[in-house]
């Protein structure tokens, strides 16, 4: 009853994973950038005292939040390449996978980044905002010099290890058919009947990238607490 | 120069301040003092609008505080405030602390605004500690540099807001010394503090709060010699006789 490893497919497709790589990297990245930018402006608008501004990012957020990540990727593949098919006038059937992933995962991730930031923004002292607001600032520029620099620096570490959730996270796009990292893997498994080694390998490839990277994010952690 | 005329302000229904009038001229030194929780540090943070009051009129300068359509930014500009706590900005340098206003609200340029920064901050002491960052000073030092980024500002008053409070008793005199070379040279100042000599030193009026209300404003001669409200007295008697 024992299983015989057979790994010889792997140096073979090596060039084609990287590809995948390549894109669950690509995801990863917009995502980040996108969530952050975005998931600041939600931040501000939910500590907002203008209500509508204030509930519409509540609302976003805690939709977001409330429901599972794979359906918004898979509302995302059916809607987004149909709707960009219409706008930009693409010929029915081009392939918009990628453009729906990340723009689900970015628009998902911001409701989470959104959180983070609220809190980074709220754990600066109010005695802060005062004190530039008494020198003079508006308080877009009492955000933008006093407080949003404090915050992201508080931030840092847990921006880091909501991007290494969402590396990870990026393995569900395989629901679209995209050829990620995890969907590279998977296709290769599948062709060779190597199924079990590919997927062992594909896991400790995420192993080895997230550890590492939560390691450094612990030296940066006690590097911005002292 | 300051006016509060009939100021009331109340978080829902409790009251903080009740009718509160009292005047600040040009080149006067107003100590107001009183128990915790007597409103003084609310009153004070209504002269610039960082508290807001729902009834009254505070006039600074010949602009209404609380004016819907007054350009609080730019008025504050020229009211330095001094806080409790320092909130010098932790993420800068000194330097940075005393340019970043001077020029994004001021609209300075940088090598002006360094300038001016240096010599406020030789004129409180601290030139050689410029490219520190405020967590590297003492409490006392901080207090200084807050002085001086206010002053940056070119103020025409400014307001403290119990500057010595949170400062080992070590450091209060440092900054203090700061307040009285100021008021010497003749800055409008409304000054929150317990500290009894300094406003006998100085101050030309003392106000006197207890629960929100202003119960005693008399020139410092009168408060000391023979206040006349008893809670006057006996707030007196608990933090001179030590």
């Amino acid at each position: 009853m024992s299983y015989d490893f057979d790994w010889s497919s792997i140096p073979g497709a090596l060039p084609f994973l990287w590809d995948g790589m390549k894109v669950s990297l690509e995801i990863t990245a917009t995502a980040i950038v996108v969530g952050i930018v975005w998931g600041t402006l939600l931040a501000l608008m939910r500590l907002s005292p203008v209500k509508p501004l204030s509930w519409f990012a509540a609302g976003y957020v805690n939709l977001f939040r409330s429901i599972p990540l794979v359906m918004v990727l898979l509302w995302f593949f059916l809607i987004v390449p149909r709707l960009l098919a219409g706008v930009l006038g693409l010929p029915p059937g081009s392939d918009a996978r990628l453009a729906s992933a990340m723009l689900g995962f970015a628009l998902f991730e911001s409701a989470y980044y959104a959180e983070i930031i609220r809190a980074g923004i709220q754990s600066v002292p109010q005695g802060q905002v005062a004190a530039a607001l008494a020198l003079g600032m508006s308080y877009g520029q009492a955000m933008r010099h006093v407080v949003l620099p404090q915050a992201f620096r508080n931030m840092v570490p847990l921006l880091l290890t909501q991007a290494i959730i969402l590396f990870q996270d990026t393995s569900l796009v395989y629901v679209s058919a995209l050829a990620d990292f995890f969907g590279a893997a998977y296709k290769v498994g599948d062709r060779d009947g190597r199924l079990v080694e590919l997927l062992l390998f594909a896991g400790a490839v995420y192993f080895v990238i997230c550890y590492a990277a939560s390691l450094l994010v612990r030296q940066l952690r006690k590097k911005v607490a002292t | 120069m300051i006016s509060i005329r009939n100021v009331s302000k109340h978080y829902g229904s409790f009251q903080v301040l009740s009718d509160c009038s009292t005047e600040v001229g040009h080149g006067e030194v107003i100590v107001v003092c009183g128990p915790s929780g007597s409103g003084k540090s609310t009153l004070i943070k209504c002269v610039n609008g960082l508290e807001p009051f729902q009834q009254g009129e505070i006039v600074v300068d010949g602009i209404a505080v609380g004016d819907p359509k007054t350009d609080l930014p730019k008025l504050r500009a020229h009211v330095g405030m001094v806080f409790q706590h320092f909130e010098l900005f932790p993420h800068m340098s000194i330097t940075d602390n005393l340019c970043i206003a001077q020029e994004k609200v001021l609209g300075r340029s940088h090598e002006e605004a360094v300038a001016k920064g240096m010599k406020l901050l030789d004129r409180v002491g601290l030139k050689a500690h410029a490219g520190k960052h405020p967590g590297e000073l003492s409490g006392g030092q901080q207090q200084r540099v807050a002085i001086a980024r206010a002053l940056a500002m070119d103020p025409i008053c400014m307001l403290f807001d119990e500057p010595t409070s949170a400062l080992d008793p070590e450091m209060i005199n440092e900054v203090l010394d700061v307040m009285v070379e100021l008021a010497r040279e003749g800055m409008t100042m409304m000054v929150v503090t317990h500290e009894m000599g300094f406003a006998r030193k100085v101050a030309h009026r003392v106000v006197f709060m207890d629960q929100g209300r202003i119960v005693e404003d008399a020139p410092k001669e009168e408060f000391f010699g023979t206040p006349r409200s008893e809670r006057a007295q006996q707030f007196l008697a608990k933090i001179l006789h030590h």
